[in-house]
């Protein structure tokens, strides 16, 4: 790993408007984000857009390990954002809940 | 530069010599030897196969160049072109060419092809003056020069000889406006290939095209004593004409090897390293006759050609060629032929299988000895052509029905020898996976079918290339394919079959997919693949009486309509049976103006589609639409096409449109393992494409209704199988409710009926659903009467969404600015 890069964080919305098992996208500034939060409750924050022909990953079918985009079915894991179809990786966010229930994500500045 | 250490002298430039050399420069020896070719013609190397296209216009002359003189200079060849090789002193190592010069070897080569046969005709020859002008032989560039030179200023051509090469010069002469007969002495054409029966099909093809043709004719002397007048036959017939071409086989070029000592049969003898008794001279080609076998063809000179390159670079000194088995295929525009192996049957255990169909000009046979294609001739049709010869040629093993080896019968054409295939060809068209991808993944360790499928996407399109896809795969395994254990699963995160997976969640009362999974998964585990198919199983099994876990949907299903590729959607209302009014037309044009949908298409289904609705309007569309869903996204119950029917149509003979209606009407939405696309049409005329749909209902004469199960017109194309002709409309959805509960019930997911029918079979699914023989038709029906009366329409979740968010957008629609990359 290279030195940890300073990030900017930006809140999303409420984390109760994000269906359990289902993905929402948002806008962080100029960076488009898909948030997943499980059936089990952990929260994934990836790149909003599939790498291989800009499929919205949040619509995608998801479980505890992986999306599916919804237009070739091409596979990711939500906690790497690794391919497991060979595509190109989706970015990984670091994203928690804050105090007053917002999802907040955070965007590698500069 | 120093002196060679070994010298290579090739006597004969044309296809053997030529190729043979370009081995040898392949295998990087090129600099070690100084090669010496001798060739009688004075050109470069050419493609003698294409003369007959050369002949026929189909190709120009240039193009059939294989090796420019530029070629022999850049890899250091002496060409001697136009010299011949008189004598072989092989005691002295040297060749003695016709201009008197002699050349020293290490080794030689001998790769003088053969000669035109032509047999003792009187008048063919003129003393001193070699043919008779106006006759012809075709063998070189030289005789297609002089042939289309003469045929263009004379009007009739006699070919003596009715094989292989007569048939393609008979065929490019006519290129010229020449009227041409073909003599032949067997009973049949190309009787080295041909049993009488295609022979006598060929010949009717051949006719076809304007060549007359007598067979079982010996041509006795060629008449004109200035100018070519006509032939004579051994029967007195003459056949007038002004100029022949003597096409009645070939002749290995072995004299030169047998006035200097070889050991010469029919032609020069050669062992499995070609070569000769001698151990520094070896022969290839037409030349050579090797384990008693004289090749006239170009298949086995390539083979040989490898072989004498390994050998004599060293590069593989215990290379040995065994022998080739050839097939034919015949260059004659309008005539498509192929021909492998025994013409005959020989043994009275041969399988002999012949479909003969002498009106279209086809015929098509196959023999088969103790399990192994031994022969195989296709006439006409030579669409399996590439399979046979693989099947011919390595002993690949042949479908149990034999039939299939001549036609491609129900299943895609997937029984193409995989071995064959380009590494480049594309398998899976939808995702574009390539041959070379499929093999590389199985090679990285992949060595199951799903397992290879998940990662390439190979066979996740539309699916037809799957078998395809499984085949590959076993092949590139080389047998150590893994048996797939979750083959028989419904749904890949859950271990059972269907049959079980229903029984457990009936017994366990799983009324949720997390539920499924959690009861019956490993560890529990839930599983995004496996999602859609279960929450299209609970509905199956509990209708609505289940509790709806949005994120175990598609996402199609979510928002109930098919997403595009941009991310926006496309929304089809219903309009039952393809019918609509002026008052609907009006509002989806409203529609359209309104949220300026980009483009409104009629689909294949009657209906209309709205294209490029964002999803955040998905909502107000169906508002303003205030028409129900037409389902046109789901796994479901589609749309029922029909056609005007009695109604209008002056050919009708039952109310298509009316019962096409009230089908939608009842069965409107129902989920399945796949999709359901009906038709009814109301004569045999099939308007509708009935024959070709899921479900697909006839009205035939006498008010009866002819019931139409497993059709399909998309990816895979079959036509339906008749489940029953009945005497109602009533009847008719009757029926077509049991059928698509059963089917509902028992195919595999995404399995459509075009592979349900054929695998359960139509006389058991008749047994099953029109007799009744099991007793499951109330059960079927009464469930069946529950799922309709779950029906509701999913657009009206256009008043209350059903999660938050629901129709929120998932992707900006314009152009992403750049991501940052960490």
């Amino acid at each position: 790993m290279s030195a940890p890069a300073t990030t900017e964080a930006f809140r999303l919305g409420q984390a109760t408007e994000l269906p359990p098992g289902e993905g929402r996208a948002y806008a962080a500034g100029d960076v488009q984000v898909a948030v997943f939060r499980t059936r089990t409750g952990r929260l994934h924050a990836v790149s909003a857009v599939c790498p291989h022909a800009g499929g919205p990953i949040a619509d995608g079918i998801a479980d505890e390990q992986v999306v599916i985009c919804p237009l070739h079915q091409h596979t990711y894991e939500l906690a790497t954002g690794c391919s497991r179809t060979g595509q190109p990786p989706l970015i990984v966010y670091s994203v928690a809940i804050d105090a007053e229930g917002f999802l907040v994500v955070q965007i590698p500045s500069g | 530069m120093p002196a060679p250490r070994n010298r290579l002298v090739v006597i004969g430039n044309g296809m053997a010599g030529a190729r043979t050399v370009e081995e040898i420069l392949e295998r990087g020896d090129g600099a070690n030897l100084g090669i010496t070719m001798f060739g009688e013609e004075p050109y470069g190397n050419y493609n003698r196969i294409l003369l007959s296209n050369v002949l026929s216009g189909a190709e120009d002359e240039s193009g059939i160049f294989l090796n420019s003189l530029q070629w022999y200079e850049d890899n250091g060849i002496t060409l001697r072109a136009g010299v011949q090789i008189t004598r072989i002193d092989r005691y002295a190592k040297l060749v003695y060419g016709s201009d008197g010069t002699t050349t020293g070897y290490d080794t030689l080569i001998i790769a003088t092809g053969s000669r035109p046969l032509v047999p003792d005709i009187k008048g063919a020859h003129r003393p001193n003056r070699g043919f008779h002008q106006g006759v012809f032989t075709f063998r070189t560039i030289d005789d297609t020069r002089a042939m289309t030179r003469y045929a263009r200023d004379h009007e009739r051509a006699v070919v003596i000889g009715g094989g292989l090469l007569g048939l393609e010069a008979a065929r490019g002469l006519q290129q010229y406006g020449v009227a041409v007969t073909l003599v032949h002495a067997a009973p049949h054409l190309m009787n080295q290939q041909l049993d009488a029966q295609a022979g006598a099909i060929l010949r009717r093809n051949v006719e076809a095209l304007g060549i007359d043709v007598v067979t079982d004719a010996i041509t006795t002397e060629i008449l004109g004593k200035e100018a070519v007048s006509g032939v004579k036959l051994r029967d007195g017939a003459t056949i007038a004409c002004d100029m022949v071409v003597i096409a009645a086989g070939i002749r290995p070029n072995a004299e030169l090897a047998a006035t200097s000592g070889f050991a010469v049969e029919r032609a020069i003898v050669v062992d499995d390293q070609m070569r000769t008794d001698d151990p520094d001279v070896f022969a290839v080609g037409e030349c050579a006759q090797h384990r008693n076998q004289v090749y006239g063809l170009v298949a086995p000179l390539w083979e040989q050609a490898k072989v004498l390159a390994d050998v004599v670079t060293g590069a593989n000194p215990k290379a040995a060629y065994h022998g080739s088995r050839t097939a034919t295929k015949l260059k004659v525009a309008g005539v498509d032929l192929a021909a492998m192996g025994l013409v005959t049957p020989e043994r009275d255990d041969d399988e002999f299988v012949v479909y003969s169909e002498p009106r279209r000009g086809v015929y098509k046979s196959v023999i088969i000895r103790d399990d192994r294609l031994v022969g195989a001739t296709l006439l006409g049709d030579v669409s399996k052509v590439s399979f046979l010869m693989q099947a011919f040629d390595r002993g690949l093993p042949l479908p149990e029905e034999r039939i299939k080896l001549l036609f491609d019968i129900g299943a895609p054409p997937a029984e193409v020898g995989v071995a064959e295939l380009a590494d480049t060809a594309q398998v899976c068209n939808c995702n574009g996976v390539s041959k070379a991808t499929l093999v590389k993944t199985v090679q990285s360790g992949v060595r199951t079918l799903s397992g290879v499928m998940d990662a390439t996407r190979a066979g996740k399109g539309c699916g037809s290339c799957k078998s395809l896809v499984a085949q590959i795969v076993e092949w590139a395994a080389d047998g150590e394919i893994e048996e797939d254990p979750s083959a028989s699963w419904y749904v890949p995160g859950i271990p059972l079959p269907k049959p079980e997976l229903m029984a457990a969640i009936r017994e366990h009362d799983l009324r949720s997919v997390s539920a499924v999974f959690a009861a019956l998964a490993p560890e529990g585990a839930d599983d995004a693949k496996s999602k859609m198919a279960l929450t299209s199983l609970l509905r199956v099994i509990w209708n609505h009486d289940f509790v709806d876990e949005r994120d175990a949907r598609f996402v199609n299903d979510r928002v109930h309509a098919n997403i595009q590729r941009d991310g926006t959607f496309s929304v089809v209302p219903q309009m039952k049976g393809g019918v609509t009014t002026p008052d609907q037309l009006r509002r989806i044009a409203d529609v359209a103006d309104k949220y300026a949908v980009p483009m409104v298409k009629l689909t294949g289904g009657q209906r209309i589609d709205l294209l490029g609705i964002r999803k955040e309007d998905l909502p107000k569309v169906w508002a303003d639409l205030d028409m129900p869903s037409g389902y046109a996204y789901g796994k479901s119950f589609r749309t029922v096409k029909t056609c005007v029917g009695t109604e209008y149509c002056r050919f009708g003979l039952g109310d298509s449109t009316a019962l096409g209606i009230a089908i939608e009407s009842r069965y409107q939405g129902l989920e399945g393992p796949g999709k359901m696309k009906l038709a009814v049409t109301g004569c045999p005329r099939n308007c509708a494409e009935a024959y070709v749909k899921d479900l697909g209902v006839v009205a035939v004469e006498g008010g009866r209704w002819e019931i139409y199960v497993g059709g399909a017109a998309g990816a895979h194309i079959r036509k339906g199988d008749l489940l029953a002709t009945v005497d109602s409309p009533e009847a008719v959805i009757t029926l077509t409710g049991r059928f698509l509960q059963y089917y509902r019930e028992q195919a595999n997911w995404l399995e459509r009926t075009y592979a349900f029918v054929p695998r359960i079979g139509i006389e058991r699914l008749r047994a099953i659903v029109v007799d009744d023989t099991d007793g499951l038709a109330a059960g079927l029906e009464a469930r069946m009467e529950e799922a309709v009366g779950a029906y509701r329409d999913p657009w009206r979740e256009r008043e209350n969404a059903i999660t938050p968010g629901q129709f929120r957008t998932a992707l900006p629609l314009t152009v992403l600015p750049q991501v940052p990359v960490r």
